[in-house]
């Protein structure tokens, strides 16, 4: 356990200061669950109180997170986000879309039971599953590049957590007042009052956590027609099950979890440190200029002494997750910029200049610290990891529009019957039978021709249009949205060798589209 | 012989013992861990109590809710039952004549009917009901029917089967020995004219007189068969026990002939007909020279 080499006497530590590379490093303890800016910055060491003891504990109980109300730029830009993420997600389900007679008229529907699924003018089918993976591949790289560009905005901004947590933190404002009043009540016996509170403001909890669970199943079956089965008590089971579930997981999640998500069970936090840079624009406390911290009194008595940060601790008291950016970036962290809000409303005041918390990269931090002039948002935005990441992500998206826009609504599948594999007739004749699969994408039923194409003298017939109208062509109506499966009977006359031949497909509408399939014939081959 | 102390780093106690200077932390289970335990245990309660848990001798305890997998089977079962009644009804109903009009119920039919052959039927004709050559198991697929192709035929020769004894109104045809009754000569030339009806072979006098006097009356003059007593068709390209000239030769000196077992009674009449249909769809179903305006059903009320 002790150092061999460390021949001090036990229980003494080393306060001696070792210099490298120009920067003063102590010896003393820094706990590895302390993010260590210096790390990332190498410009200073923490200015943390010596730790005679280290606390190693496995377990840390939540301390509660009481967030100050704040007004600002960011704060304003966060109610707008959760106004537009919250609108789309209860809104769009009762969003209208005409598709005709055969097809739902819900804008966004997943239609697990007929297997369809709908977006707008945009129909997708089972086998056409690709679309969504490609979809989903354009959300993940659609984050490496917000990460790479702006840190963790998903985390801070669009998060479904961060959304929910915001509006069950401002719910606890609303019912038992700012950040001071909350910690009096937290601290507060259980009185009556505070009972009635407390239930009161978790009956609130379970009221959001319901209404995030209702809108939820309201993407699977048509909106209206499933709240009056819904309240009536004729819904499906699942759909009470997933609302119970969702209902239990935003109450837990968003109402008591909060951050410990974030900091604990999210592995975002994770992958996006490992695609941060130097160069990404990140929530940055400038310490060069704020250390060492002095009230304004002292700085007045002082003046040479203090740097600009006051120790108000405004932006502890303001941050959603409970954490001193002054640490230096941290998984904590989610980069809302509440705390930006916080601190520039007290340099306000106190006339001092914006921007001791500000939105930085790294390098224009170090730059800046050094004097010299930082780069302009564009130039920090526009780079090419970031445009390689719009183009990939813009590549895909066009690629999956490409194949939208150019994709059959129909299609053919053959199986040709294995046993037997051929049928001899009466008069000598050659008959084999196939199964064929016919695609419909269209929301109204087709008329199409199925043809037999290199197989001289075939004749076809099928299990819906009798011998006696066999010819080389059939015509069938195929019903909207579906597939329909036409057993077909095709018969050559005597002495024709076993060979390939096609099945054409054609609709018989203004699109005229078609679908070839390339199938067996067989012959007995000796004779 | 514990020995517990506490850990002045961790501040955690140890579990009191030592081995060559090493020791376990007795650290303390995680909270959330410690209560889903404790939740494991409950649960296992309240299943014990309300399922079949404990194995006894000849059969487990039932639990409070009566819940058992056989009794899930048998309701899922009696419920698909239920779901199918509506068809078998409506089936029970129609008659054979009328079913290929009604698409739908055909369709239902046809499926059943596959269902039934798979059971009842593959065991002879095979799974693609191309039968057997060398058994003499006909091939249904075909259009060749030695007692008739449309729905109701078929449907009579599933109900009576042929040559079943006990049945009065089985299907039944008999085919003469002719062993000792030609030469060889005779023979050959019977076989060539046989087989010239479907042109493989040249015809001659001696076998066309053999054939006028011995074969014609049940086969006819060209060999076109006689479904009415179950004569097969001779001038045609299917063969029932093969082409060739000694299959045919053994075929006129000894003849083999089939049977098929009757299964009135031993399939309900709603099978029945459902396998009719799926016969009739395998892509050789006659039609109906010609249907009567109401033709009869017996409708069995408990299809």
């Amino acid at each position: 356990m002790n150092n061999p080499e460390d021949n001090r006497p036990p229980g003494e530590r080393d306060w001696s200061v070792v210099v490298e590379d120009g920067i003063a490093k102590s010896n003393q303890p820094v706990s590895g669950a302390i993010a260590d800016p210096a790390a990332t910055t190498r410009r200073h060491e923490p200015h943390e109180p010596a730790r005679e003891h280290l606390p190693e504990r496995l377990y840390e109980p939540r301390k509660a997170v009481h967030n100050k109300r704040i007004d600002g730029p960011f704060r304003r830009f966060k109610w707008l986000v959760m106004l537009v993420t919250l609108g789309i997600y209860y809104v769009t389900p009762w969003i209208r879309w005409d598709r005709g007679p055969y097809a739902p008229d819900q804008a966004v529907l997943v239609d697990l039971a007929n297997r369809r699924f709908y977006m707008f003018s945009i129909e997708i089918w089972p086998h056409e599953f690709y679309f969504v993976a490609g979809l989903l591949i354009m959300a993940g790289i659609g984050l490496f590049l917000v990460t790479s560009a702006v840190g963790r905005a998903w985390c801070g901004y669009a998060c479904p957590q961060t959304v929910w947590t915001d509006l069950f933190q401002h719910v606890d404002r609303f019912v038992d007042g700012d950040r001071n009043a909350r910690i009096r009540l937290d601290a507060a016996p259980w009185t009556w009052s505070k009972v009635a509170r407390r239930a009161f403001k978790w009956s609130i909890y379970l009221f959001i956590g319901f209404w995030t669970g209702g809108a939820w199943i309201m993407y699977f079956a048509d909106a209206p027609t499933l709240v009056q089965n819904f309240w009536r008590g004729e819904a499906a089971s699942v759909a009470y099950i997933t609302v119970a579930v969702l209902t239990l997981t935003t109450v837990t999640l968003g109402g008591f979890m909060r951050e410990q998500v974030c900091i604990y069970m999210c592995p975002w936090p994770r992958i996006q440190t490992a695609m941060m840079d130097e160069k990404s624009l990140l929530v940055t406390y400038k310490d060069w200029r704020g250390e060492p911290r002095g009230s304004v009194k002292k700085a007045a008595k002082n003046p040479d002494r203090f740097g600009d940060c006051i120790d108000c601790t405004q932006c502890v008291q303001v941050c959603p997750t409970g954490i001193d950016i002054r640490e230096g970036p941290q998984i904590g962290c989610i980069t809302c910029g509440l705390c930006i809000d916080a601190c520039d409303r007290v340099m306000d005041d106190i006339g001092r200049p914006r921007g001791l918390i500000d939105y930085a990269t790294l390098e224009d931090c170090e730059r800046e610290a050094a004097g010299e002039a930082v780069k302009s948002p564009w130039r920090t935005l526009l780079r090419p990891r970031t445009i390689a990441y719009t183009m990939i992500w813009a590549g895909i998206g066009g690629a999956l529009l490409f194949a939208l826009g150019t994709r059959s609504h129909t299609e053919l599948t053959v199986a040709p019957d294995r046993n037997p594999p051929f049928m001899l007739m009466s008069d000598g004749s050659v008959r084999n039978s196939y199964t064929l699969k016919i695609r419909n994408m269209e929301s109204r039923p087709r008329a199409m021709e199925i043809a037999v194409e290199g197989l001289p003298g075939a004749l076809m017939w099928t299990d819906t249009i009798n011998r006696d109208e066999a010819s080389a062509t059939q015509r069938v109506t195929v019903p909207a949205d579906l597939v329909r499966a036409v057993r077909a009977y095709v018969a050559v006359p005597v002495g024709t060798a076993p060979q390939q031949f096609e099945f054409r497909v054609t609709s018989l509408d203004e699109q005229r589209e078609t679908d070839v399939v390339e199938t067996r014939f067989d012959a007995p081959e000796d004779e | 012989m514990a020995n517990k102390r506490i850990d002045q780093p961790t501040g955690t106690p140890t579990v009191g013992h030592e081995w060559d200077g090493i020791e376990e932390l007795d650290t303390p289970l995680p909270r959330w861990w410690l209560w889903t335990f404790y939740l494991t245990i409950a649960f296992a309660v309240g299943y014990v109590i309300a399922y079949p848990a404990w194995p006894m001798i000849d059969r487990a305890t039932e639990g409070v809710l009566g819940w058992s997998s056989r009794g899930e089977l048998a309701e899922e079962m009696s419920a698909a039952d239920q779901a199918r009644a509506t068809v078998r009804e409506q089936l029970a109903r129609i008659p054979i004549e009328r079913l290929p009009e009604d698409g739908p119920l055909m369709q239902q039919a046809v499926a059943g009917g596959a269902a039934a052959f798979r059971v009842n039927c593959v065991q002879c004709h095979g799974s693609g009901a191309a039968g057997s050559q060398e058994l003499g198991y006909p091939n249904l697929n075909d259009d060749d029917w030695l007692w008739g192709g449309d729905l109701k035929a078929i449907e009579y020769t599933l109900a009576h089967g042929i040559r079943q004894a006990g049945d009065d109104e089985t299907r039944s045809s008999v085919m003469p020995p002719f062993a000792g009754a030609f030469d060889t000569d005779q023979l050959n030339a019977l076989t060539d004219h046989v087989l010239a009806f479907s042109g493989k072979a040249e015809s001659n006098p001696v076998g066309a007189q053999i054939y006028a006097d011995n074969c014609a009356a049940c086969h006819g003059i060209r060999g076109e068969g006689d479904r009415a007593q179950g004569a097969p068709t001779l001038n045609d390209a299917i063969w029932l026990r093969g082409s060739s000239r000694e299959a045919i030769k053994q075929q006129i000196l000894n003849p083999r002939m089939g049977m098929m077992p009757k299964w009135e009674g031993r399939l309900d009449p709603v099978t029945l007909k459902m396998l009719a249909a799926y016969v009739h769809s395998l892509g050789g179903g006659e039609d109906f020279v010609e249907v009567a305006e109401d033709p009869e059903v017996a409708v069995d009320e408990q299809p």
